[in-house]
């Protein structure tokens, strides 16, 4: 029976699928489906950057930039130039790819702290540029009017609309991450990340696949950032800076490195939580990041998807016998 | 541009270079002594700053405003050893970069909490009134932050070659096993680097606040130009980094100012990432060598 | 005409003379040893012919082509396969996984049919993991595939580099030190999973300090100190070479 084991292997997906594009059904107010709108976009980012990071190993301080690429790109070619926003989004996240390709090939070559360095310093020269080349981005002031997304009559100025789009979207780039994983391209990519000279010697051209998952990467946080200018119709560097290259590897890392449902938990936690914050004192918020990521860190490297396999460890510590072994392995990337 | 505007580039260059000579004085120092780079060291910067806009608020003389700033963020370098570095163990590099940069994170929200979102003054150490070289000018605070950089330099090296605490510091960055082995406690001194580290990035804070203020958000790209200048030397290299610091501060403002544009000094910062950028691209390991990038 | 041709190669480190003017071949089909004391320079050689660092100076030829000029992963897509001294397994992913990344120069799939899991991909897939788990079977691994690798014992992670790098189906195979740390019995087992790998055509290049398995199962043997080539031949022959006994003073030969 093919299609019972078609469901059975994608059981998760389905489920998680069916959940959350059936939530305008059940809601129309217009601030719940925006978190859920914000949290699709934050999704896409942080799915290539889990790829980049989880699978490939490279660290990328600098993401922001990509998603300022597409929130930019779709912004100047749509209100400036009239051009069709699906058009302007498709120009954006080429341009997002190139960029990553053209800096990726040096930066990529750099390990560790210098990589992380690199990919900083290329995320704050992004920022200047948005704010400094006034002519082109309006600087500080950002740019506003930016259009709503159609197909034909469908005004996906809608939120629900925009919800089914935009999940849609994100549903996707999910699905293709997970088929992505368990392929040829990913398990060298996992290899490359746990000794690279290994991976080059069986074959694997390192330098080409890091530039690739980077570029796939940058493609994804672009069109998140495509859409979300599109959803809220204005833009502005401050969305863009370094702090949110940080939010997004704190995401990345809380959700759970190497594991691509790490993502859509992570995203959620991290655009649920500020909303939680904000009705007690939202300046408060990024402490919060901040002191959350270290604690991960130190408690639960393996991020929210690890839980399982902590919770075990503390019980089997309270029993005080090893009662059992821990959690097998976590689960896999796939399926 | 004439001789006397290249004369103040070069004296508004200087300044903010010291800055982020003792900022990358502050990462060899860790980086020495426990292979850490510490992407909240722009924040021990930051903090020194602040803290001395507060105790001196608070009626303490400046000198004192500025000694108990040093000696304040020399304690939180330590806690933070104390609480986000020491439980790592020996975690890999992407958990360092990932609690340093969340540290860097807290740090300064926690200030924008305490200082608000203002960029706050210090008076000048001694007084505002220019004097002249030349035709340009050079303001007494200036002529502060370079002795007091050479100060700090010197007693660095007096420390590290004189001292016995350290020849031990530097036994354990040449070394960690062998150090222990002689008897060297290795956590303590992890704890006196991070210590000094933070003190002597805080110091340069005190010293840069009465010339360009100082604000929560400061920290990032101080730490990000302190590593650009450490890089620049040779990472791990201590009068490289010193070095480093001076030339990408002189760098940085001769650029802004043969650039012929109007708002070209919006660009002051990318032209410092520019350089870090392309020093790691053909040089990584630095003008001055220093330590090996990757070891095979 | 030889596999594989090392022509005067230096290899310098800094004022380091890790390899100094050394030359010899290898024939298809043949297993030849590369023996010295510790610091000889077998690892840099072995780096050296696969690509993964430059010769100062000479060449290293496969066939008619430099590897000294090439990067690893095109040496490897040539047919050079090897092992690592310091293991090089992808700890915390499977055995199985392991030797599926080994396939990967045998492969095609790219990064957008992964993405689609086109049915051609499919195919490949299941094709890879079918060579992969015959491959784990030639060495003796095929009960271990889905355990983490990170969990196998020292011997057992010898005989996954050696499966992994088989995967790629290798003309020439290099292992460093696979001896180091089995015990006699796990050691007469890898030498009957090399001598059945040499049966399958695949030529071997072997660094070993365990002698008894160097002159068991090589057809020749080269020997380096400091740098240099004091000797080669048949396995007899070095072991009663005044030169290279008095290399290896003291150690047992
Ligand atoms: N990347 C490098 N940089 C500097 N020196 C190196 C490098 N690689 C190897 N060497 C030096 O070259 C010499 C040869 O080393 P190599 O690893 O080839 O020896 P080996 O014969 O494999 O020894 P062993 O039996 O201990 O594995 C040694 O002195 C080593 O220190
Ligand atoms: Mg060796």
């Amino acid at each position: 029976m093919p299609i019972l084991a078609f469901l059975r292997r994608h059981v998760w997906y389905i489920a998680f699928s069916i959940v959350i594009l059936s939530a305008p059904l059940f809601t129309g107010n217009i601030y719940y489906l925006s978190i859920l709108a914000f949290m699709a976009t934050r999704l896409m980012i942080v799915l290539g950057l889990n790829l980049l990071m989880g699978q490939a190993g490279q660290i990328s301080l600098g993401h922001a930039a990509f998603a300022g690429i597409g929130a930019y790109g779709s912004a100047i070619m749509t209100t400036r130039w009239s051009m069709d926003p699906w058009l302007a989004m498709l120009l954006s996240a080429v341009l997002a790819a190139a960029v990553a390709g053209l800096i990726g090939v040096p930066t990529l070559k750099l390990k560790g702290h210098y990589l992380a360095m690199a990919t900083l310093g290329f995320g704050e020269i992004v920022y200047i540029l948005l704010v400094q080349l006034k002519w082109l981005t309006n600087g500080t002031d950002g740019i506003g009017g930016i259009p709503s997304l159609t197909i034909g009559s469908i005004d996906f100025g809608n939120a629900q609309m925009f919800h089914w789009l935009v999940w849609g979207v994100a549903l996707l780039m999910l699905r293709i991450s997970l088929n992505l994983v368990d392929s040829r391209v990913g398990r060298s990519l996992r290899g490359l990340h746990r000794a690279e000279i290994a991976a080059m010697s069986l074959g694997v051209n390192t330098s080409f696949r890091k530039v690739q998952v980077l570029m796939v990467s940058a493609v994804f946080a672009s069109i998140a950032g495509s859409f979300y200018v599109h959803y809220v119709h204005y833009v502005s560097p401050v969305s863009y800076t370094i702090i949110f290259s940080v939010i997004l590897v704190t995401t990345v890392v809380i959700g759970g490195l190497g594991n691509v449902w790490g993502a859509v938990w992570g995203s959620a936690l991290m655009i649920l939580l500020p909303e939680y914050l904000k009705r007690y004192n939202q300046d408060y918020t990024q402490l919060v990041f901040g002191v959350m990521l270290i604690l991960t860190m130190i408690f639960l490297p393996g991020g929210l998807v690890s839980f399982r396999t902590l919770v075990a460890k503390v019980r089997e510590r309270f029993r005080g016998s090893r009662a059992g072994p821990v959690t097998g392995p976590e689960p896999r990337g796939g399926s | 541009m004439t001789f006397d505007q290249f004369l103040q580039y070069v004296f508004s260059g200087v300044t903010t270079g010291s800055i982020y000579a003792l900022t990358a004085l502050g990462f060899t120092l860790i980086y020495n002594a426990t292979d850490v780079i510490n992407f909240a060291q722009g924040e021990f910067v930051m903090l020194g700053g602040l803290t001395a806009v507060s105790l001196h608020d608070a009626g303490a003389p400046l000198v004192l405003a500025a000694l108990g700033a040093v000696a304040i963020v020399a304690v939180v370098g330590v806690v933070f050893q104390l609480l986000a570095i020491r439980p790592l163990h020996s975690a890999g590099i992407l958990a360092q970069i990932i609690v340093t940069v969340g540290a860097s994170l807290a740090l300064r929200t926690a200030a924008m909490i305490i200082w608000g979102r203002e960029s706050l003054p210090l008076p000048p150490f001694t007084g505002d009134t220019p004097i002249k070289v030349s035709e340009a000018t050079i303001l007494p605070q200036t002529l502060w932050v370079l002795g007091l950089t050479l100060v700090i330099v010197v007693a660095l090296q007096v420390f590290y070659r004189r001292t016995l605490t350290g020849k031990a510091v530097r036994a354990c960055s040449v070394n960690a096993g062998a150090a222990r082995l002689m008897g060297i406690s290795y956590s303590k001194v992890v704890l006196l680097s991070f210590g000094m580290s933070a003190a002597i990035s805080a110091a340069g804070g005190v010293m840069i606040t009465p010339v360009s203020f100082m604000g929560y958000s400061y920290g990032a790209i101080l730490g990000l130009k302190g590593f650009a200048a450490a890089i620049l030397g040779g990472l791990g290299n201590p009068a490289g980094a010193v070095f480093g610091g001076l030339t990408l501060g002189i760098l940085e403002t001769l650029t802004i100012g043969a650039l012929p544009m109007s708002g070209a000094s919006g660009y002051k910062d990318a032209v410092a990432f520019l350089i870090l950028l392309i020093v790691l691209f053909v040089k990584p390991q630095g003008l001055f060598g220093g330590r090996s990038v990757e070891k095979v | 005409m030889a596999l594989l041709r090392v022509e005067s190669v230096s290899k310098h480190f800094g004022g380091l003379e890790a390899l100094k003017d050394v030359s010899f071949s290898l024939h298809e089909g043949q297993v030849k040893a590369l023996i010295g004391p510790n610091g000889a320079g077998k690892t840099t050689l072995f780096n050296l012919i696969s690509g993964i660092d430059r010769p100062t100076s000479g060449h290293v030829f496969f066939r008619d082509k430099d590897l000294g000029r090439l990067s690893p992963h095109v040496a490897s897509r040539l047919g050079v396969g090897r092992t690592f001294q310091h293991s090089k397994v992808f700890d915390d992913m499977s055995v199985l996984d392991n030797v599926k990344v080994g396939r990967y120069a045998r492969g095609h799939a790219g990064i957008f049919s992964a993405f689609l899991t086109m049915p051609r991909h499919r195919r490949e897939e299941t094709a890879v993991a079918d060579a992969s788990l015959r491959t784990l079977r030639r060495v003796g691994l095929g009960d271990r595939a889905h355990e983490s690798a990170g969990n196998l014992p020292v011997g057992d992670r010898h005989l996954l580099e050696i499966a992994r790098s088989l995967a790629s189906e290798p003309t020439i195979l290099l292992l460093d030190e696979p001896a180091a740390g089995l015990n006699n019995e796990e050691t007469a087992q890898l030498a009957e999973i090399v001598r059945r790998v040499r049966d399958d055509g695949v030529t071997i290049l072997l660094v070993e300090h365990d002698m008894g398995f160097v002159m068991d199962i090589s057809d020749e043997v080269v020997v380096l100190d400091y740098g240099k080539k004091i000797a080669e031949g048949p396995p007899l022959m070095i072991r009663n070479d005044p030169e290279v006994i008095k290399a290896y003073l003291g150690e047992d030969l």
